[in-house]
């Protein structure tokens, strides 16, 4: 317990996300304005008491869709860990655990993946299935699919020779049960560290994709488009930038955070 | 140890990330420290804008050109370039008339069906070879496929033979009379391109006009060169044209204020800008800028319900939010770009009125609205901006709309071709024709007419203006034509929206026509 209380990466990663959790939880029931509703004689308005981050430029106010963008990214975000954590446990699970030519052919197919630049392949999916929150997230799964199954896969090649491992095999126990109930938990931190980072690349991506116009669709509020939006008015409404890309910054940051967090307290090695 | 590195570097980054944030206050110092880490990156790659006098010019244009035949362009972008390049028996002038050109005289029969022209002598092409009437038939042969090639083009289909009668005289037959027959033998239409040069057209263009083609880079530049021998005495003044491609407007901004280029369309918030230092002018670009429905799909086949969603939408809205104010309300497909043949007044019809537009829908039968969806395309950002402004004014009558938004070739396929769609936003380019402004809505137009719109009376009309060689009453014809758009519905009209070009001071002779083409005949640098 006292490590956790001494690491200030956990503290701050967690906070942060905790912020932003809470922000998400509150944009359900509550935003100051309506996400969409427009005031076009007060558009571009600089931050001020009755707007703290401003208003569009259709007079939305910036800080209720920054708090209704926060829903998106982490729908995004989780969706895109979830799909890449099922397929690249179960990828690399078996890969690691058969060894032989199935990992031959699993990993050389992620390896594909993996040279595949991500972006791109989320662009051609997004065109070739249509824009929109789902989509998107499964684009990314996809993308988040390698890095995952390359954790996994290590980190089953290193404990299917561990002790316990033979002796649950000796006394017959089925494979698919010592791959999911006996060698998974140990290898969890491993695991967990990668799906944070996949979760921050996803919200980076979704951001860059939206940004590019294939991501979140209008007029729901995406952080990465309203940072597209910004990008017109950087000369004469500067703030306009700085409340979306501090929320994409900062978000990914505390993860970021967060996953070391986690590294250094689950990794006995790291003294 | 390790541990107080990340400490470090976060630290770091929120002292950053303050110090960007403060600076936000001064805002002419964030101002300039964006403009020069931006202009860096200008993906215009061009020589630099004229200094010291040259009388170079280069001209920043949205996209390359789709084809640099004539015949063959579609895309307006394609001839706000090339125009420069060419010249048609006729040529069109910034109040929508028309002049004499390569043709310098010409007669009508009494029975509006055979037009006969005087073609001028003495004109020279780009490769020094004179005009002749060789040329002239090798043309309309080409255009309307009468040499063996493809046919090129729809606007002869009229036309029942061509001849030259003498080495100067050529004549035209029509089928049946069209009073606007002229307009089709402009170089929008019908370019005047040399026989020599057959099958060369696209790769070295070759025209009469004030400007030859020396080099087209794709994704660069597309460069033209003073045509010496030009039959205009004492024109054009520029010796060099430079057409830089350059497909992000703000970025464009940044090209003119670091002298990169020399003119430039200006989005309109970034107007402050520039003004002072550079010229800006307002052209009219005489587009219509409408939201259409697929008038054959339910619910849009009712006039009522279109006419509840023209009373609903906010066109001010538009024009203040997406436009900066700068565009002209509109009221039927016709802008006031077009002189007396505009009709005053429809532009107040449809003034925002949430209880009428209600009250139409109930009548209309949908006391509760209904959900539909738009359609629209990513290459502009107007239109996704538009289409948002349009959800919202919609759900105040309980219209429930979705937006999707394609790229543009989807938008052309699936809306324009296929007529796949229930509702979009899109602006109509201006021609220079009265006609061809409102043409696009007669039921037999299948080309063009992607609303399928189809009124009888409105068919009738435009049927009798092609007959009617009286201008007077040909203007009556256009203003009931008009009338009937607005009556219908046949779109929620919003707009005629401002070009705003930023140009040097220096630069004279601009001129801004009803359609996209960017004249250099006399500009100077003075």
């Amino acid at each position: 317990m006292q490590k956790y209380k001494k690491n200030i990466n956990l503290l701050l990663g967690a906070g942060i996300l905790l912020l932003f959790f809470g922000m998400m939880v509150v944009s359900y029931f509550y935003t100051p304005y309506d996400v969409n509703s427009m005031d076009i004689p007060n558009k571009l308005q600089e931050p001020s008491k009755t707007h703290i981050f401003g208003t569009d430029e259709f007079g939305r106010d910036i800080f209720s869709r920054i708090l209704k963008g926060s829903q998106t990214a982490f729908i995004v975000g989780l969706l895109t860990v979830a799909i890449g954590a099922f397929f690249g446990v179960l990828i690399g699970g078996i890969a690691g655990y058969a060894g032989g030519l199935l990992d031959e052919v699993f990993m050389r197919i992620m390896d594909a993946l993996m040279a595949f630049p991500g972006i791109i392949l989320a662009l051609m999916l997004v065109a070739v299935f249509g824009p929109g929150i789902i989509n998107t997230s499964i684009a990314l799964g996809i993308i988040a699919i390698p890095s995952i199954a390359r954790v996994t896969r290590s980190g089953f090649v290193q404990q299917k020779e561990s002790e316990y491992v033979t002796a649950a095999k000796l006394i017959g126990v089925k494979p698919y049960k010592i791959m999911f109930k006996h060698i998974l938990p140990n290898i969890s931190s491993q695991i967990i560290v990668a799906l944070s980072i996949a979760f921050a690349i996803a919200m980076l991506a979704e951001a860059a994709l939206s940004y590019l116009g294939l991501g979140v669709q209008p007029p729901d509020p995406s952080w990465g488009r309203m940072l597209k939006d910004a990008q017109s008015f950087l000369i004469s409404s500067p703030w306009y930038t700085y409340a979306p890309g501090g929320a994409i910054t900062l978000l990914v940051l505390g993860l970021y955070l967060l996953s070391n967090a986690i590294r250094d307290i689950m990794d006995p090695r790291s003294k | 140890m390790l541990k107080r590195k990340y400490v470090l570097s976060f630290i770091l980054i929120m002292v950053l990330l303050t110090i960007s944030a403060c600076s936000g206050g001064s805002e002419s110092e964030s101002g300039e420290n964006g403009t020069s880490s931006e202009s860096g990156d200008g993906t215009v790659a061009t020589s630099g804008g004229s200094s010291n006098g040259a009388q170079e010019i280069t001209v920043r244009i949205n996209d390359d050109p789709d084809f640099l035949d004539p015949h063959h362009a579609t895309a307006s972008i394609s001839f706000q370039m090339i125009l420069n390049m060419f010249e048609g028996l006729f040529i069109p002038q910034t109040d929508g008339s028309l002049t004499e050109g390569l043709a310098e005289s010409y007669e009508v029969s009494e029975d509006g069906l055979t037009y006969t022209f005087n073609i001028r002598q003495g004109v020279r092409f780009h490769n020094g070879e004179e005009l002749t009437m060789d040329d002239v038939v090798y043309t309309f042969e080409r255009l309307m496929g009468l040499n063996g090639g493809e046919k090129l083009s729809n606007n002869f289909d009229n036309v029942e033979s061509i001849e030259a009668a003498d080495d100067t005289t050529f004549v035209m037959t029509l089928k049946e009379p069209n009073s606007n027959f002229l307009y089709s033998l402009t170089a929008l239409q019908s370019a005047i391109v040399p026989k020599s040069n057959d099958g060369k057209h696209n790769e070295s263009p070759i025209g009469t006009g004030p400007f030859a083609f020396v080099n087209y880079a794709p994704g660069v530049n597309l460069e033209l060169k003073k045509h010496e021998e030009y039959w205009e005495d004492g024109l054009p003044y520029l010796d060099k044209v430079t057409f830089a491609f350059q497909s992000d407007d703000q970025a464009a901004v940044m090209n003119l204020l670091a002298d990169e280029v020399d003119l430039t369309g200006v989005p309109g918030h970034r107007v402050p800008e520039v003004e002072g230092t550079y010229n800006v002018t307002h052209q009219n670009n005489n587009s219509s800028l409408i939201i259409t429905f697929n008038e054959e799909k339910e619910p849009f086949n009712d006039v009522k319900v279109r006419q509840a969603i023209s009373y609903a939408i906010n066109k001010q809205d538009v024009i203040d939010s997406v436009f900066f104010g700068y565009a002209t309300p509109t009221g039927s497909n016709m802008s006031p770009a077009m002189g007396d043949y505009y009709l005053d007044g429809l532009q107040d019809v449809y003034k925002r009125d949430v209880e009428k537009a209600k009250e139409l829908l109930t009548e209309a039968g949908y006391p509760d609205g209904f959900k539909t969806k738009i359609t629209v395309s990513s290459h502009n950002d107007i239109y996704s901006s538009i289409a948002q402004i349009a959800v919202e004014n919609l759900k105040e009558i309980g219209i429930d709309v979705e937006i999707e938004v394609v790229e543009w070739g989807i938008w052309l396929e699936r809306v324009y071709f296929g007529r796949d769609y229930e509702m979009t936003a899109i602006d109509l380019t201006g021609r220079p024709s009265a006609y061809e402004v409102l043409n696009d809505y007669v039921s037999t137009n299948d080309a063009e007419n992607f609303f399928l719109f189809k009124n009888e009376e409105f068919d009738q009309v435009m049927a009798d203006v092609l007959r009617e060689t009286d201008r007077e009453k040909q203007i009556e014809y256009y203003h009931r034509a008009q009338e009937i758009l607005n009556e219908q519905a046949a779109a929620v009209y919003i707009a005629d929206y401002q070009i705003l070009w930023g140009s040097k001071q220096n630069i004279t002779g601009l001129k801004s026509y009803p359609f996209w083409f960017h004249d250099m005949k006399e500009v100077k640098f003075e």
